[in-house]
Formats: structure tokens, C-alpha cells, sequence
């Protein structure tokens, strides 16, 4: 076919150009479909969400449905609604591991946002070998739970607690402190180990944030005859909120989850004092096998994060605003 | 005209000469290339048990024509793993298990009558306590495999030097002993944490010496809450305080060993691993004299009487074939090989008393004669085991209560200050909630 060129005129100026066939081949196709936004878009999310079905959406629907059945190991159960839920309600040792985590949890994260925010603080001076103490500083986080938890076992195990023998040489104690044979005892010891574990990651993530503060506020702040104290709780705390925040909600996430520390320390002993929701679900459900009790308890920790999470995202979001 | 001959097919022969080639190589048939079957034990606390046994896996290897694979886990741990090769239906083919487990996991488990009533008509019967633990709704879910027996270790200088020449008989008489030797640093050592072996085997038979029990005799009916319950848990109230290590608490099933190789503790209810780990490592473990302390050791068998009685507990063990596998036929295959008399006695031999066999020909072994006299007391220790769940039967119910610690926890709260009358209230709770639930 042959067609005039748009814009030509006058017949002497007319060409004519023989233009080919719009093209109707399968390539032609296929580059229009990748040009498709909604198609690339679609199959870039495919893998995501596919993982996170399988690996997230299928185990929660799957403990959903463990929770409301009968289910307990080699028996395929039967619904019975909320029924595992009462009864981890009216169990004692439920009621315990429930204290407990919160206790854990509120205790841990208060510890490890105050030594990391002094650490963050220490680390944003310059000094000699600043480098090489903030990379030292993430060992316990590199180091594997379970390895460092069983060397925590051993400073505080209540025979040859090596704690103990410096105390007691040094002639501050006469007896063994219980430190994993008394429940207040071991609760404290998982705190303590949580704290060293986790308070590295507060105190980078908050000097990350203390590296983007500019200093000339600080400057002006002290010229303005402003304390350490007063710079740091009208300056630094009002910009480092929106990071702690974010530290605060995923360390509470973690600590209220937590399973390999109390699984490694205590077991949940002695006689249940140090379960938390998390060992103490892993008992009924994986030792005992009784998965649809397991899993009730398990879940019982959904709503609570649910809650803390959700009213620190708004909060934060209304620092986001201001 | 055909003659009528005696013609052999094809396949009638060659189902014939392999027969006979199996017959006359004494050799089982190879299974498919690279078929592997896969055994789960503990982790033995006589290590060259599991030594031995690692050097039979070639053996039996070879004579089965697949490859024997031994993994070899804590025993804390053998539960979880259980749930998780059932719950997926994959994992090994043999799992050992302890107590009355199988009644817990029957549902799971392959009837492996076939394989165990030959071997124990054979070797004059198992012992009794197997009825109850590896024979469920009438069949063998589980071979037996030995009984691990436990009795005190005792310091025998240490009872001497303050004039005890014959370990207590009774409760009382032993918290007097620990009392005096509390005093001079050497307290009793007994674990009470959440681990499979010594917290049970101590507190079950505890009870049940003072008239307590978890059931009645039907199995169905919770009687903990009783006045023979508190009697036993206000003894251990005070043999805590007066007697014991109160480090106990946060033991697990190897803190005793361990504090006893050291020196810390008088006495514990242990299995024979204390003296023969002390006897295998004699220039490592000594006294505070420097003299190799398996001189010092001495056995009590059983724990004193009390009110109702004498009691014992032990840890019964058993093979057991998962439904899942896909190796059923090769893994019942594997354990009339294990118990062939010939390669049973080398793994009994190493034991040396440790853990006994699982039927009563093998206390007539000539190894008795030769074993040291503070492990005589195993050789006929097996006769003498309740089970959990006693004097009920031990159903999976018993195994439930076990798996939870409630008659554990019962006792470690109550010596952790709890009210004698409170803890047995809460243990009635928990159990009913598991019997009557």
C-alpha cells in the first residue's frame, strides 16, 4: 500500500513511500505486553507473592485452622471453635508464659533502648579506634543465639557458675546466687542476655540516625547556652523519635517471639516460671503434640503485637504529619 | 505326542535360584541401589554404646544390602522430632522411643508384632514393663530394646566418715544422712528441671512410696489431690531444704553426672553412667586425694521406703517403625538383626550394666560374673519398674501428663515455697484437664 507522507504538498512534492505492513508477528506482541506496566508489574510481584504464600499466608491460615481443631500429632482432628483458646485461658501456666513475656518484653526493650541510645551517644563522638569498637559492637548480634546462650548457660549454671566463684572470691556473696534454679532468678538472666543480644542493633540503627542530625543545630543550641541534657531532649530526641520508634516496634515484635534464648537457658523451668508464650506453645504443641493447643497458644500473641504495633504506626505517622 | 514333563518357567526359576542364593550366602537381598534406612537413637550416656553401634551400621549394612544410617540425638529432643516426622510424614525410618511413648504416637506408628513376639518367645520373655509401654490395643508397636535402670550413687567414704556404713532405707533415715553432709558441703544432688530421665524417675517413684498417685487404678479418675500427695511433697519440702543441692532445680539430666565427677554432691539417683564413666576415665576423674574416684563410688538399688512402699521407675527403650516410611520390610529386617543374640551381646557387653537387655535370658550373661559389684544391682533391677500412669495403666494420657513435667512441677513448686496443699490442687487441675478433659 502506498500512502501519501503527512505534510507533503503540491503533486511535484509528492512522494510516495511504500511503507510495510504493520507488523502482526508474535514479537510485536510480545514487546507491547512487556511494555505493559500492569503486566511487568504483575509478574515482578508473581515471585514475592507466591513466597509469601507459601511461606508466610499458607503457615498463619494453616495455624489458624490448627488452632480451631482438635488436631494433635498423627490425628487429623475436628473443628471445635475457640475451644483451645478457653482453655489455654483458664491454664495456669498459660497465664504465667503470658505475664512473663510481657514482662520479658517491657523489661528487654526498655534496657536495650536505654544502653543502645548511651552506646549510639558514646559512639557518635570521634575517639581512637572508633571504627573498631563499632564493628566489635556487633558481635553478640552476629554470633548464633543458641551458641552464646549456652555460653550464658554456663557463667550461670548452679553448679560451677563461673559468676558465682568470682562473687564469691571476691567475697561479695557467702552463698550460690540461684541464678537459673529460682524463676524471678532466670527471668532476669533471659533479660540480661536479651538485653546483650539486642542492644547492638538499637545502638546502630539509632547512631544511623544521630549521623543524619545536622550539627550546626547543635552549635546553635549551645550558643544559645543549651546543657548537654537540654541539647540532647530538645534536639536529638525530637529527630531520633521517628527511628527509635521503628527500632522500638521491631525489637518488641522479636522480643515478645522470642523462643531460642528460654529454649537454650532455662527450658521454661524450673517448674514453668520462665515459660514464655513462645516455649511454652512449643511444648504443648510440638513435645506433647498437641498441635491445636499449640497453636492457640501461639496465636495468642497475634492480637497483643497487633495492638502495639498498630498504635505505634499511628504515633508515628502523626510525627510523620507534625 | 507330547510327553507330560515337569516344565520349570522362566520366572519360576529364576525366583529359585534366588531363594537359594540368598539361602546359601546367608545374605538378605539388596534393595534398590541407594536405599538407605535411617535410624534415630540418643545420644547413650555410655558413649562407647554408641561407638559400638556405629560399628555395626557397616555390618548390618552389608548383611541387609541397604545402608544403615545412625543419627544420634539429645534425648530431650527426641519428641519435637517425633511430632515433626509425623506432622510431615518424612524423616527417619527408626525411632527410638522411651517410656510409653508409642501409646502417645500409636496412630503413627507400624504394628511390629511379627518382629518382637518371635524375639521374645525366643529369649524367655520381656520383661513386664513392656506390656504396658511398647504393646498397644494388643499389638507391639515398638521392639524393646533394653531398660536403663537407676539407683543412688553414693560417695562411700563420705557416708563412712560420718558413720554410715549402709546407704538409708527409708526417706526419713536418708534426709537425716543428707541433712549431716549438707552441712559439710556435700549435699544430695537430685535434678527437678524440665528433662527427660532423672526428674521423673525421682519423682514418680517419690509418690508413689508415700501412697500418692496421679490415677486410680481404672486410669480415669484423678486422685492426686490427696493426703498421701501432700505427705510426699511436705517430705520433699523439707528433704529439699535440709538434704539436697538446691541448684537441682535448673538441672537437666546430665548436671548430676557432671556435679558428681566433680565432687559436689554426696549422692544421686542415677543410672550406672556415674561409676562406669568414672571407671573408663580413671586418670581424668579422682578425688580430692588424686585417687581415681570409681573407688569411692557404691550403688543403692532402689529409692528408700516410704509410707506405702518402695518404688522404682525406669526408662524402658524401643524401636519403632513409622508408618510413612517407605522402608517398613527393610526396617523390620533391621531389627531381627539387631537382636540376633551375636550382635545384641556386643552392644549389651559395652553397656556393662548400664542398660539391661530387654528380655530375661540376658541376666543369665556371662558378663555378670565379670561386671563390678556396684553394678550387680542392675542385673535383675528391670523385674522391678512401674510405669507412668502406675496404678493405672500407663496409657498415652500418662505419657501426656509426663510430657508436661505436671508431677515434676508439682514437686518443684512446692520446693520452690509453694504450699504443699497448693501444689497438689494445681497438679489436680492440670491432670484433670488431661484425664477428664
Amino acid at each position: 500500500m502506498k500512502k501519501p507522507i503527512a505534510g507533503g504538498s503540491g503533486s511535484a512534492a509528492r512522494l510516495e513511500v511504500a511503507l510495510p505492513h504493520p507488523r502482526t508477528s508474535q514479537p510485536a506482541r510480545l514487546t507491547r505486553w512487556l511494555e505493559s506496566e500492569r503486566l511487568l508489574a504483575t509478574m515482578l510481584l508473581t515471585p514475592t507473592v507466591v513466597l509469601l504464600g507459601l511461606f508466610i499466608a499458607y503457615p498463619f491460615v494453616m495455624g489458624v485452622w490448627l488452632s480451631l481443631s482438635s488436631t494433635s500429632v498423627g490425628n487429623v482432628g475436628h473443628f471445635v471453635g475457640a475451644k483451645n483458646f478457653v482453655k489455654a485461658w483458664n491454664d495456669s501456666i498459660f497465664r504465667t508464659a503470658f505475664w512473663n513475656t510481657s514482662y520479658y518484653t517491657f523489661w528487654a526493650t526498655i534496657l536495650k533502648l536505654s544502653l543502645g541510645m548511651w552506646l549510639a551517644l558514646l559512639l557518635n563522638r570521634h575517639f581512637r579506634g572508633k571504627r573498631l569498637v563499632r564493628a566489635s559492637m556487633l558481635l553478640p548480634f552476629i554470633v548464633p543465639t543458641v551458641l552464646s546462650t549456652f555460653a550464658w548457660r554456663w557463667m550461670f549454671d548452679p553448679t560451677f557458675s563461673v559468676l558465682n566463684w568470682l562473687l564469691y572470691r571476691t567475697g561479695a556473696i557467702t552463698t550460690k546466687l540461684p541464678f537459673l534454679s529460682d524463676g524471678t532468678y532466670g527471668l532476669w538472666c533471659a533479660i540480661v542476655v536479651n538485653t546483650w543480644r539486642g542492644m547492638p542493633f538499637f545502638a546502630i540503627t539509632l547512631l544511623a540516625g544521630l549521623q543524619t542530625i545536622n550539627p550546626d543545630l547543635h552549635e546553635a543550641a549551645s550558643l544559645d547556652g543549651a546543657n548537654g541534657w537540654r541539647r540532647f531532649w530538645h534536639v536529638t530526641w525530637p529527630l531520633l523519635k521517628p527511628v527509635t520508634l521503628v527500632v522500638v516496634v521491631f525489637s518488641i515484635i522479636q522480643t515478645f517471639s522470642d523462643f531460642q534464648l528460654i529454649y537454650v537457658l532455662t527450658g521454661g523451668g524450673p517448674a514453668n516460671s520462665t515459660h514464655l508464650l513462645a516455649t511454652y506453645a512449643y511444648q504443648i504443641g510440638v513435645a506433647a503434640g498437641l498441635l491445636g493447643e499449640g497453636a492457640a497458644i501461639s496465636l495468642t500473641m497475634l492480637p497483643v503485637l497487633f495492638i502495639v504495633v498498630w498504635v505505634q504506626l499511628r504515633y508515628l505517622r502523626r510525627l510523620d504529619g507534625a | 505326542m507330547k510327553t507330560p514333563t515337569s516344565r520349570i518357567s522362566r520366572r519360576t526359576f529364576v525366583k529359585g535360584t534366588g531363594l537359594a542364593a540368598i539361602l546359601t550366602s546367608h545374605r538378605a537381598p539388596a534393595w534398590a541401589q541407594g536405599t538407605k534406612l535411617h535410624i534415630v537413637r540418643w545420644v547413650d550416656f555410655i558413649p562407647e554404646a554408641d561407638v559400638e553401634l556405629k560399628r555395626q551400621a557397616p555390618e548390618a549394612s552389608k548383611a541387609l544390602g541397604a545402608e544403615v544410617v545412625l543419627e544420634f540425638i539429645n534425648f530431650n529432643d527426641l519428641q519435637p522430632r517425633i511430632t515433626a516426622a509425623v506432622q510431615s510424614g518424612s524423616g527417619a525410618d527408626i525411632i527410638m522411643m522411651l517410656y510409653n511413648w508409642p501409646h502417645l504416637y500409636a496412630n503413627s506408628l507400624v504394628d511390629l508384632s511379627d518382629v518382637a513376639d518371635p524375639i521374645g518367645k525366643a529369649q524367655g520373655g520381656y520383661y513386664d514393663v513392656f506390656q504396658s509401654t511398647a504393646r498397644v490395643g494388643g499389638k507391639w508397636l515398638a521392639v524393646p530394646h533394653g531398660v536403663v535402670g537407676n539407683a543412688i550413687a553414693y560417695r562411700r567414704s563420705w557416708h563412712a566418715e560420718i558413720g554410715v556404713k549402709e546407704f538409708p532405707k527409708t526417706w526419713d533415715e536418708w534426709r537425716e544422712v543428707g541433712k549431716k553432709l549438707k552441712a559439710k558441703g556435700r549435699p544430695v544432688g537430685q535434678a527437678l528441671g524440665h528433662s527427660a530421665g532423672d526428674p521423673p524417675t525421682f519423682s514418680y517413684p517419690l509418690l508413689w512410696s508415700f501412697g500418692g498417685a496421679e490415677v486410680d487404678q481404672s486410669g480415669k479418675k484423678v486422685v492426686i489431690n490427696s493426703k498421701n500427695t501432700i505427705e510426699a511433697l511436705k517430705f520433699m519440702q523439707a528433704f529439699w531444704k535440709d538434704a539436697c543441692d538446691e541448684g537441682g532445680l535448673a538441672w537437666d539430666d546430665t548436671s548430676n553426672n557432671r556435679a558428681f565427677h566433680a565432687g559436689e554432691i554426696s549422692a544421686t539417683l542415677n543410672g550406672a553412667s556415674i561409676y562406669i564413666v568414672a571407671k573408663r576415665q580413671q586418670d581424668k576423674i579422682k578425688d580430692a586425694k588424686g585417687e581415681p574416684l570409681v573407688q569411692d563410688i557404691e550403688h543403692a538399688a532402689l529409692l528408700p521406703k516410704g509410707p506405702a512402699g518402695q518404688f522404682a521407675m525406669y526408662v524402658p527403650f524401643q524401636h519403632t517403625v513409622m508408618q510413612y516410611s517407605k522402608n517398613q520390610k527393610l526396617a523390620k529386617d533391621f531389627l531381627r538383626w539387631l537382636h540376633q543374640d551375636a550382635n545384641y551381646e556386643k552392644w549389651f557387653q559395652v553397656n556393662e550394666g548400664y542398660s539391661v537387655g530387654s528380655t530375661k535370658k540376658w541376666e543369665e550373661h556371662p558378663m555378670w560374673k565379670k561386671v563390678d559389684k556396684p553394678l550387680q544391682v542392675f542385673r535383675q533391677a528391670a523385674r522391678q519398674s512401674r510405669m507412668l500412669g502406675h496404678p493405672g495403666p500407663a496409657t498415652g494420657k500418662a505419657t501426656e501428663s509426663y510430657t508436661k513435667y505436671i508431677i515434676v512441677d508439682m514437686f518443684a513448686k512446692a520446693v520452690q515455697g509453694t504450699k504443699a496443699e497448693d501444689a497438689a490442687k494445681w497438679a489436680e487441675g492440670e491432670l484433670k484437664k488431661i484425664y477428664e478433659g
